[in-house]
């Protein structure tokens, strides 16, 4: 019969062969999803790099609903955001929705970062997946500032100022590159239009691209776990980890409870607290830019925060330059910077314990100090916690070292 | 191909082409690069309005100062009385370069004592030379906190004196920057531009 059936053409296997003769459509399903063997003790902090795709989803959406009305222009970008607002159908949900959705993306990547710090997912063999991310984040970082400028408001306009001249601070081509960045000789139309182009193409294209290549590392090399150990070492006789389940559906199942969680507190801040009291759509951004008048007090978004008061703390322009781009880059050399021989925080000593409670207090302080208005007793505040910052990177090669770690066991464990 | 070929091959040859290839290539890219890269300099339109402008000051009284946009740039005109100009002698330690040192914060014509053309007129930049906050002018003279008038930037708290000169422990590094400008007539002045200056 079923040499017949070849005779006349007739396809074997039906459509889902027919596509896959062409397309590698069901091995990648598995080798990325149904086959994917990630560790079976998998706690909540694993549920964030999942809700970063989902907050993805819900910026490149409504991005592209809030482009059908904005317009970037000088004159025309602040009434088209009020016009969103009042009177497009539903357009203050969209908007809302989008502003909402910058700030959790940087909840969401902030707690993603952490997780790899509490279990040593950085580490060999890992170091590309942690480079890819922290790349992932300076790409998030200037697709938030660009975002930031397009309303058109008195902060928009101020804050791209700071930062735009934190970049004059470089010696020799400082002025030149300021006036290349803004297209003109202050921040204008000019400025505004660029923005919008990187905004909503060049960066959203690198931030997807990049996400692609981190999940095809991760997927390469597997998941590290809450245990920090190879669940690969040890292998059933049918050559699957036995310590490891299909990513689909055991862990999609309970990403699912993250994602509804996610989401009624997401929609939670988008319907009663979208302006979360001025940190995530800040109060003097309800003002047209006015190039004469600075707003009395400058602070940016809260998610860079923790930077801003590093640079405010340094009573110099160029080293403050200097000091807020080292504290940005840094992490990314964790992997070199730990030497411990244990990935997991649970089988680490007291040192590195204390060090990342004090890096985590550190990066809180520094948010909260970047907030608030730059007085005498505030700086001196951020000045203790940046050299505690920098102190928890800088010392790490030695307290990782020495600390004294418990054994690793072979298998996963469930603790608690 | 048999071994013969393999044998043959000039692997030399090879490297030198492949090389030649990618430095061409390159070469040529950078090339193709020029335009994108020199549309995103300011535009014949953004250098238009970048034009000279034209300031009154026939009615500017001593003590008061007025605000103009040059090149999209708050510019401050400030006319100083005679106790403003006595009080730019004073405690010049407190500042970091009460000489005018650094030579890009002004034209030659404004490195003096009062950083002007004029000793009267001050023209300097509205843009803080930290991170180019609009600076607030406070002229009250607070001499408890010792404060003898001046510019205080509302971002990291930078001060500068009635010529605009920085002062010491604060973040911006400069004095406020003096735009090129002359006195078109005595109560005319051009900012922007000053070939045949005074």
């Amino acid at each position: 019969m079923a040499r017949i059936e070849a005779e006349v053409g007739k396809p074997q296997g039906g459509l889902m062969k027919w596509i896959d003769d062409r397309f590698p459509f069901t091995e990648t399903m598995r080798q990325h999803i149904t086959e994917y063997y990630a560790a079976k003790n998998f706690n909540w902090w694993y549920v964030f790099g999942v809700l970063a795709m989902v907050v993805l989803v819900i910026q490149l959406v409504t991005g592209v609903f809030l482009t059908m009305n904005y317009k970037p222009s000088a004159d025309e970008a602040f009434a088209s955001v009020e016009y969103i607002m009042r009177d497009v159908e539903w357009g203050w949900l969209i908007r809302y929705m989008h502003s909402t959705g910058a700030s959790f993306f940087f909840i969401v990547v902030y707690l993603h970062m952490f997780r790899a710090m509490l279990y040593g997912s950085y580490k060999k063999p890992r170091e590309l997946i942690w480079i890819i991310g922290m790349l992932i984040f300076f790409v998030l970082m200037a697709e938030g500032f660009a975002g930031y400028l397009l309303p058109w408001g008195q902060m928009s306009y101020w804050g791209a100022q700071v930062i735009i001249s934190l970049f004059g601070a470089i010696p020799g081509i400082g002025d030149a590159l300021v006036e290349f960045i803004r297209g003109d000789y202050s921040i204008s139309d000019i400025t505004l239009n660029r923005f919008f182009a990187l905004h909503v193409i060049v960066l959203p294209l690198a931030l997807i691209g990049l996400i692609f290549v981190h999940i095809v590392a991760l997927h390469h090399v597997g998941s590290n776990n809450p245990d920090g150990i190879e669940i690969k070492e040890h292998k059933g006789p049918d050559g699957i980890p036995l310590d490891g389940v299909p990513f689909h559906p055991h862990h999609t199942t309970k990403d699912l409870v993250g994602i509804i969680v996610f989401l009624m507190l997401f929609t939670s801040v988008v319907f009663f607290a979208p302006e979360m009291g001025g940190m995530f759509l800040e109060h003097a951004n309800f003002e047209p830019a006015n190039m004469t008048a600075t707003p009395e007090h400058i602070a940016p978004v809260w998610y860079y925060t923790p930077y801003y008061a590093i640079l405010r703390a340094v009573p110099s322009k160029l080293w403050g330059f200097i000091l807020f781009a080292i504290a940005v880059v840094l992490p990314v050399f964790l992997p070199w910077l730990d030497r411990a021989r244990v990935r997991s925080i649970r089988y680490r000593g007291w040192m590195y314990k204390t060090a990342l409670t004090i890096f985590v207090i550190s990066f809180v302080a520094l948010g909260y100090l970047g907030l608030q208005e730059a007085t005498d007793a505030y700086v001196m505040a951020a000045r203790f916690f940046a050299v505690l910052y920098f102190m928890f990177f800088l010392l790490m090669p030695y307290y990782t070292a020495i600390d004294k770690t418990k054994p690793v066991p072979d298998r996963v464990k469930y603790h608690e | 191909m048999n071994e013969d070929d393999v044998d043959r091959i000039d692997r030399n040859r090879r490297h030198f082409l492949t090389v030649a290839t990618v430095v061409t290539g390159a070469v040529g890219a950078g090339f193709a690069a020029i335009p994108f890269l020199s549309s995103l300099q300011p535009s014949a339109r953004a250098q238009a309005l970048g034009a000279p402008v034209e300031v009154p000051i026939g009615s500017l009284q001593p003590g008061e100062m007025i605000r103009v946009m040059w090149r999209g740039r708050l510019v401050f005109v400030l006319r100083r009385d005679e106790g403003m100009l006595a009080r730019l002698q004073e405690s010049l330690d407190d500042l970091r370069d009460p000489n005018s040192e650094v030579v890009e914060q002004q034209p030659d014509y404004a490195a003096n004592e009062t950083r002007s053309v004029k000793p009267e007129f001050l023209v300097v930049e509205g843009s803080c030379t930290h991170l180019g906050c609009a600076p607030l002018e406070d002229f009250e003279v607070r001499p408890s906190e010792n404060w003898g008038g001046g510019f205080f930037c509302p971002c990291h708290g930078s001060k500068f004196d009635l010529a605009g000169r920085v002062s010491k422990g604060v973040p911006a590094p400069t004095n406020l920057r003096v735009p090129p400008h002359r006195f078109v007539r005595d109560d005319l002045i051009l900012i922007g531009q000053d070939t045949g200056a005074a």
